[in-house]
């Protein structure tokens, strides 16, 4: 006897309350707080802001964790959450040779003005799980010593004054906005940064890993790695000049790569840009080694036909949000196409056999 | 019989990939039925030049120009890309060395053939049919084979086919790219007598660019000779080959092994 | 034109997008409805539902509403699939517009896999969600490629690809988003909507639009306009159909889903529409398993 389901609404109710319970979980334990998540879980609140491109922690934080921790789901309710944002205007580009660094290297020079600042990093740490963490042990604050008031120039700014290194394009007009309008290949360098900085990490990971492997072939240095708090400012017609509104953290990298000419110009050192918010130094060298290999072209190298030089397959894959909508999306019911794939094969295979009786 | 006005004009052609010279100021007309014959070593920029003429590359230098509608040359550097595209899949047909360069090898031969015609507008899949099978007779390709992968296929197999496939929407002009490069001696000998009969059962103009003498002899009414991205010799392809008059060009003919 | 805002709670502007949004939407519409079948580039907005679940055709919706409107939506032709419940609690929530399983009772109808059985009227709005808009896709995967393609008209290795099928199987081999060439001119994606369907777009006279979000395209097909199934004119389009009735209603000429209905695997054939069978049954139609067929409660 067949019995027709109907009930799809209350099945819905219910999934999202059973939904809520596993988010709680055992009622017996505190539930976290937003603010135990921004302080204690910092590095995966940079990424849900990097990537849901909505610089705010608080929120970043209850996103991760409505979406129960995962990262890709707390990205998506930031989006979905900018989208609605009024806009006021754009600020004036944030200026990072200003930055007020925890942290700053350099892999392609020893001792740098400025100096060569370590900052909390993982570098250099024992990957031993560290079991006194597991009683939530407290921890003595570090030794700290007087702020450096010492000038941080941008490395490659030094290298530029000897026209070393290929100095990069300025350009007046507004980069255009991958939030605002559909993305349209080929595309403009600056709107290949914006892709990938709101990318998925693993998936530019795995890309600047292939650059390094033989799949395009820039051999990268770290030219300058920074990682601090840079100013907001934004220009307010009504007064005539700009004002601060803000700081943000930002980790920016550049990278140096081997030289190249052209017809018109002797060898130079080339350059790979990455920009994220927040502390993500994995991201950000990433980001550079995709940027560098996205530049064959207007570099005059040889398309060698690597995926990481590939701007439509890289662009058009990046995004984390598309990517997990339409991956996951086959488990909603598609019995109708099924169907007709069954009626034609069914009518393939009888007018197959027919035929092949006939002959016999 | 050669008309009064060129087909294909190229003036002062030039391309050059950083210091290296790839060719420099190549200027000839080309008229209807006319086969150009370009000869020289590997590295003498026959192959960059052709590739300038046909508009898959942009030279550094000089024009290029066509006659689309029997109107009068018009510069296909100047056009837009549709155009040329346009052009491309109609007037013009492009057999490149490697056939694999030249096909769809995912689609069945007969599926080959028919891409032109359904390009422009073919929508009968008999006629279709009946159509391909009868270029793969044409090129002496079995007909038996229509529904078979050209990866299946042999060297000088693939070869018929791509120039099958070009030539079935009646192209006015050929760019061949060493046609017979890579196949066996016999296989080339054959190949080069279907491509004679069948350029000139169409009045086909053809640019050939070769490194082989007896493909020029055979074929070409004109030749230029390459040397280094110059031309150091043009002229009727039989007086060139009998009597050169440039250095290089008497030491690529006697180098020529007499059969 | 500007619509007033939800009730309270939730402080989103009338089904949900701001204002600006829908204008620039509009805008993709009614550059799509000059240009049948041509694929207009829009700026996708990141909705509450995820990209591949419908946001495409929830944008145009969104747009496309007025508080008078009637919204029926549908996945695989019924009205209770989840996904249906989803996107219409999300409209009947953020727009507070009347909601209806009638095709009859709609002004605006979204779908997702197929068109409904119940002829379509000059008064209604047909919207369809769309994974990949492009026709051309698996043919060629670059997309820089595929507009010059349409541009220039160079269609034919879509019918390459339709020969391969013929030479091989001796049927065209396309069930679902088969593709169409609309008004002589554009080759489109239907959508995935069995190709039993294809025949309602020809001559139709609501006005159809399609959403893909992901993928960020608006295409539109204006009414009693000319859309053609591709085919060779001795292959000419067949649009398939299982023989057999539906086993509740009766009906002859629907699209009909099949289900297994115990362990044996025996089968039974419905209409995938709901509305229209259940709307059949109301008018007395009977099919010939009726009478072993019990509508599950709630």
């Amino acid at each position: 006897m067949y019995v027709a389901v109907k009930g799809g609404e209350k099945a819905i109710a219910n999934a999202h309350r059973w939904l809520d319970e596993k988010r709680r979980g055992d009622p017996s334990l505190e539930s976290l707080s937003l603010a135990q998540i921004r302080e204690q879980l910092s590095l995966s609140v940079a990424r849900v802001m990097a990537e849901g491109s909505l610089y705010d922690a608080d929120l970043a934080s209850l996103a991760i964790k409505q979406a129960r921790g995962d990262l890709i789901e707390a990205i998506f309710l930031v989006r979905a959450y900018r989208t609605t944002l009024p806009r006021f205007g754009a600020s004036e580009p944030i200026d990072s040779a200003k930055m007020r660094c925890s942290r700053r290297i350099s892999a392609t020079f020893k001792d740098i003005p400025g100096g060569q600042i370590l900052g909390p990093t993982f570098d250099y740490t024992h990957r031993l799980l560290d079991f006194k963490l597991a009683a939530d042990g407290d921890v003595d604050l570090a030794q700290s010593a007087e702020p450096s008031n010492d000038h941080m120039p941008h490395i490659l700014d030094l290298l530029n004054r000897d026209g070393l290194i290929q100095a990069e394009e300025t350009a007046d007009a507004a980069p255009g906005d991958l939030t605002r309008e559909p993305l349209s290949l080929p595309a403009t360098r600056a709107v290949r940064l914006q892709a990938l900085a709101r990318g998925d990490e693993g998936f530019i990971l795995g890309l600047g890993y292939s650059t390094q492997r033989g799949y395009g072939r820039s051999h990268a240095f770290v030219g300058e790695l920074r990682i601090g708090m840079v100013i907001v400012e934004m220009m307010i017609p009504e007064l005539g000049f700009a004002i601060e509104i803000g700081e943000i953290e930002v980790t920016e990298c550049e990278t140096v790569n081997q030289f190249a000419g052209s017809k018109t110009e002797p060898p130079q050192f080339t350059r790979g840009y990455g920009l994220t918010f927040g502390q993500q130094e994995r991201k950000a060298i990433a980001v550079a080694l995709v940027d560098r290999a996205l530049r064959w072209r207007e570099l005059g190298e040889d398309n060698l036909g690597a995926p990481a030089q590939d701007e439509e397959f890289v662009l058009s894959h990046c995004d984390n949000i598309q990517a997990t909508g339409f991956v996951e999306h086959i488990k909603l019911p598609h019995y109708v196409d099924f169907q007709s794939e069954l009626e034609l094969v069914r009518q393939i295979r009888r007018d197959a056999l027919s035929s092949k009786e006939a002959a016999e | 019989m050669m008309q009064e006005r060129p087909l294909f004009r190229a003036s002062a052609v030039g391309k050059s990939y950083g210091k290296q010279l790839g060719c420099r100021d190549v200027s000839f007309d080309l008229y209807p039925g006319e086969i150009m014959g370009i000869v020289g070593e590997s590295g003498s920029g026959k192959s960059t030049l052709l590739n300038c003429l046909a508009g898959q590359i942009e030279p550094d230098t000089g024009d290029i120009a066509f006659d689309v509608d029997g109107t009068g040359l018009v510069s296909t550097l100047q056009m837009s890309e549709p155009e040329r595209r346009m052009l491309a899949r109609t007037q013009w047909a492009f057999v490149h060395q490697n056939p694999r360069d030249g096909l769809r090898m995912a689609v069945s031969a007969g599926g080959n053939i028919g891409e032109r015609l359904m390009n422009i507008g073919a929508r009968h899949y008999g006629n279709i049919r009946e159509d391909a099978i009868g270029w793969m007779g044409r090129v002496e390709l079995e007909a038996n084979r229509i529904d078979d992968r050209p990866a299946n296929f042999s060297g000088g197999m693939q070869q018929r086919l791509q120039i099958a496939r070009n030539l079935v929407t009646g192209p006015r002009l050929v760019f061949m790219d060493e046609p017979t490069g890579g196949l066996d001696v016999s296989v080339q000998a054959r190949l080069l007598d279907l491509l004679r009969s069948l350029v000139q059962e169409l009045g086909l103009a053809v640019i050939i660019v070769t490194h082989d003498l007896a493909v020029v002899r055979m074929l070409a009414h004109r030749m230029m000779v390459m040397q280094k991205g110059h031309v150091v010799e043009t002229g009727l392809a039989d007086q060139v080959l009998d009597d050169p008059q440039h250095p290089y060009t008497q030491l690529l003919v006697s180098s020529v092994l007499q059969v | 034109m500007s619509a007033t805002p939800a009730d309270a709670g939730d402080g989103y502007n009338f089904a949900y997008l701001d204002e600006q949004t829908k204008r620039m939407i509009r805008r993709a519409l009614l550059k799509a409805l000059a240009v049948p079948g041509y694929q207009v580039p829009f700026a996708s907005r990141e909705m509450p539902m995820p990209y591949g679940w419908g946001t495409g055709g929830v944008q145009v919706t969104a747009a496309c509403l007025t508080p008078d409107d009637c919204v029926k939506v549908i996945d695989q032709g019924a009205d209770d699939t989840t996904n249906a419940v989803s996107i219409r609690s999300f409209f009947a929530r953020t727009a507070g517009v009347a909601t209806t399983e009638s095709t009859e009772e709609a002004s605006l109808i979204q779908t997702r896999h197929r068109i409904p059985e119940t002829a379509l009227r000059e008064d209604q709005l047909l919207v369809y969600q769309v994974p990949i808009p492009e026709p051309l896709r698996f043919l060629e995967p670059r997309e820089t490629e595929t507009r010059k393609m349409h541009a220039l008209s160079e269609y034919g290795l879509m019918h390459v690809k339709l020969y391969e099928d013929i030479s091989r199987h001796g049927h065209i081999s396309t069930a679902y988003a088969y593709p169409v060439n609309v008004g002589g001119r554009y080759v489109m994606d239907p959508s995935p909507i069995p190709k039993f369907d294809n025949p309602k777009m020809d001559n139709c006279p609501a006005i159809q639009l399609f959403g893909a979000g992901r993928e960020q395209r608006i295409y539109a097909i204006p009414p009693y306009s000319e859309v053609k199934s591709l085919d060779f004119e001795d292959y000419p389009f067949d649009r398939l159909r299982a023989s057999g009735s539906c086993a509740l209603c009766g009906a002859d000429d629907s699209y009909l889903d099949e289900v297994i209905i115990d362990d044996q695997g025996n089968r039974m054939f419905v209409c995938s529409d709901t509305d229209f069978c259940g709307s059949r049954r109301d008018q007395g139609h009977v099919g010939d398993q009726s009478d072993l067929f019990e509508t599950g409660a709630e």
